[in-house]
């Protein structure tokens, strides 16, 4: 099949441009360990009040400025809804759902997962600004959704 | 060219307006939801009477989202078939009218469930949220009906194939024929969600549904359903403007090239509105990262082949310098400048969208009202504006009217209205997205979080912009009504474009429907299977259904 000179140029430099894109995207993803969250540890969505670590939902020291945020998401509100994290920690970040699909959001970071019944959702960030910080969901989840939130203090 | 009838049969022309006509009515009625929906994100505004604005939202994405786009492009195929296909038989013409009842009953099923307030769930219904069966078996009842057309329209490939033997068919009849399989075969995942897990759960003949294995399989369809709306562009674009503005066709065979490049890459790559979830490995989600980037090929040389049309036309007229040839384009005409306004919208769209499939990048937007602003660029600019401008050529052409020079400088000025309009609005989505405002959400203040706060002048630009496109829709449907019942009478072409003479002959692979179909199903196998099945062996306690609207 005949291509035109200038469009087998066009074609050469745009998928040229799409494969080195592609590759910076997996040596991000495989060599820099930069994957979106994707746990994949299940839970089952009628227990979760009993079922650790969100039967005592809440910031747990887990090592040298190493935390662990554990946070039980329901229409419409998440367990707890304040929260202070010292600055420079890092924090791993549970979610579970006690029944429909939420979103887990802390606008101006990059913490953004769905939280879907019989899964726990995980991401782990480093706060290293303090200020305040809202949570909301970003799933759509019945009447009061858009009053489901939260808030993060990272303190000095 | 082969035995090209010129002119859509009046009877074929019935079926395809009626189409047309539910298209238009679902405009007007979705545009009235996203007024409403713009006016009370800024929060100067609450709904009357108790309205919820979810029951609002999920009306616009569903009238907007699958019925207008779905109704309109079977009733542009039907008409595109007759016209370079030859007139429909009346079993195929029968079998269409039968398609267009079945869709139509169900989506008015589906509207009553949404307007009582039982079915507030969107147009995505993700479960458990648990909506009337009647909500479910509505939307059955939509893609059935399609169903029904898409074997009607091939039945009618097979007979031109049959009266033809080993010619090329008509590009545009072969367009036709590669999105419909295309549908077809994306429209069995959410087939299999509703009919196999949601229809029964609803009715309560079982008690828990698998979640994630119901969103991998509304996400398989979920994303070539936006190829489904693009290709009925992408056949404007190749075939139709190319003789608006008297040229030809850039190359038949690239064209078909694109074609089948879609079908095969439009599939497979459902993760990518599944990369923030659980549950899903992510080095396949990265596979699907990089097949759903494939697209960017077709995408590249449709960009070439139309600048490549508008170029070799001007040259033609005697336009010199680099870019005299823009010059010569029939600017006048809203046959082109309409959808040429869509095209130029479709360059940032494209952009926006790189974005959202970025395995990571995808985590900054996920779910923030960015990704509306997106689809705003994509399906309400690009596609809706080529659907606009083909609806100004066919409506005439198949009620016998002709567009008067009045009409065709509103439906220019409509464009450049809708333009203003998606700029604000869809610039400001774009912007508040970045800062974290979320989509699919009512007005909120997040407790008057101090973040939340600085994202309320955006969504005062989003009621602006939806407001001028809300005259936008008004405007065209003057357009629209005017061409249907009070135009002159007269003839119109459906102008369907010749080969440029230097273009090579077609080669007859293209429509090897068997090694398409091969590769189609083999890319959705290695994509899907490994996951598909790991969902289902290591899947959590199901849910119940809820009802929290």
């Amino acid at each position: 099949m005949h291509m035109h000179k200038y469009e087998k140029i066009w074609l050469f430099f745009g998928i040229g441009s799409l494969f080195v894109f592609l590759a910076v995207l997996g040596v991000g993803a495989f060599a820099q360990g930069n994957q979106p969250p994707s746990c994949l540890t299940t839970i089952d969505p009628e227990k979760v009040d009993q079922t650790p670590p969100f039967d005592k939902p809440g910031l747990v020291k887990t090592g040298d400025n190493e935390y662990q945020l554990n946070i039980v998401a329901s229409a419409f509100s998440y367990t707890p809804n304040q929260v202070e994290i010292p600055k420079g920690a890092k924090v791993t970040i549970n979610v579970a759902t006690k029944d429909v699909i939420h979103g887990f959001e802390m606008a101006g970071t990059n913490v953004n997962m769905m939280v879907e019944p019989g899964y726990v959702s995980s991401f782990t960030q480093t706060f290293d600004k303090p200020g305040e910080y809202v949570i909301l969901c970003n799933e759509y989840c019945g009447a009061g959704h858009h009053l489901m939130t939260a808030k993060v203090k990272v303190v000095e | 060219m082969m035995s090209e009838v010129r002119k859509v049969d009046a009877r074929d022309g019935k079926l395809a307006m009626a189409h047309i006509y539910v298209a238009f009515i679902a405009l007007a009625l979705g545009g009235l939801c996203g007024l409403l929906q713009v006016l009370v994100r800024s929060g100067k505004f609450t709904l009357p009477a108790n309205i919820s604005y979810y029951t609002i939202l999920t009306t616009h994405g569903v009238l907007l989202g699958l019925v207008l786009t779905t109704f309109f492009i079977i009733g542009f195929q039907f008409a595109a078939l007759s016209r370079t296909a030859g007139t429909l038989s009346d079993k195929v013409r029968f079998w269409g009218w039968i398609g267009f009842w079945t869709m139509t009953i169900g989506t008015a099923m589906t509207a009553y469930y949404i307007l009582i307030g039982e079915a507030s769930v969107l147009f995505t219904f993700y479960a458990p949220l648990q909506a009337h069966p009647g909500f479910y078996l509505g939307l059955t009842l939509v893609v059935v009906g399609s169903w029904i057309s898409g074997f009607a329209m091939f039945a009618h490939y097979a007979k031109w194939k049959k009266e033809h033997p080993g010619q090329v068919s008509p590009i545009l009849t072969f367009m036709c024929v590669v999105n419909m399989i295309l549908w077809l075969v994306c429209t069995l995942g959410v087939a299999a969600t509703v009919l196999f897990q949601l229809l029964p759960w609803s009715l309560g003949l079982v008690d828990r549904i698998n979640v994630l294995v119901s969103r991998t399989l509304f996400w398989y369809f979920g994303h070539p359903l936006v190829y489904f709306w693009l290709l009925p562009a992408y056949m404007v674009w190749y075939v139709v403007i190319p003789k608006v503005i008297g040229g030809k066709m850039f190359s038949d065979s690239l064209a078909r090239l694109t074609f089948i490049l879609f079908l095969i890459f439009s599939i497979p790559v459902g993760f990518h509105h599944q990369l923030v979830e659980p549950g899903i490995d992510p080095a396949w989600k990265y596979l699907q990262v990089v097949l759903t980037f494939m697209v960017v090929i077709p995408s590249l040389m449709t960009a070439f082949s139309m600048f490549a049309t508008f170029e070799m036309y001007g040259r033609s007229k005697g336009a010199t310098g680099l870019f005299g040839w823009l010059r010569k384009l029939p600017w006048g005409d809203a046959r082109f400048f309409v959808p040429f306004v869509g095209m130029l919208f479709f360059i940032p769209a494209g952009a926006g969208g790189l974005v959202n499939a970025s395995h990571q990048l995808n985590q900054v937007v996920h779910n923030t009202i960015w990704v509306t602003g997106h689809f705003h660029l994509t399906l309400a600019t690009t596609v809706v504006l080529t659907f606009f401008g083909a609806a100004y050529w066919l409506i005439p052409h198949l009620t016998g009217r002709v567009m008067t020079k009045a009409m065709n400088r509103l439906a220019i000025i409509q464009a450049v209205v809708w333009a203003i309009g998606m700029f604000f609005m869809s610039g400001a989505m774009h912007f508040a997205g970045l800062l974290g405002a979320p989509r699919r959400s009512a007005f909120s203040t997040y407790g008057n979080a101090p973040q939340a706060l600085e994202w309320i002048p955006y969504q005062i630009a989003q009621a602006v912009g939806g407001a001028i496109l809300f005259i936008g829709i008004i405007l065209v449907l003057i357009i629209v009504t005017n061409l249907a019942f009070f135009a002159p009478k007269g003839e119109t072409e459906f102008p369907v474009a010749e080969v440029a003479e230097e273009a090579e002959r077609t080669p007859l692979v293209f429509e090897n429907w068997k090694l398409w179909l091969g590769i189609t199903v083999a890319l959705i196998l290695i994509a899907y299977t490994v996951p598909f099945i790991d969902m289902i062996q290591n899947a959590p306690p199901g849910s119940k259904g809820f009802k929290l609207w």
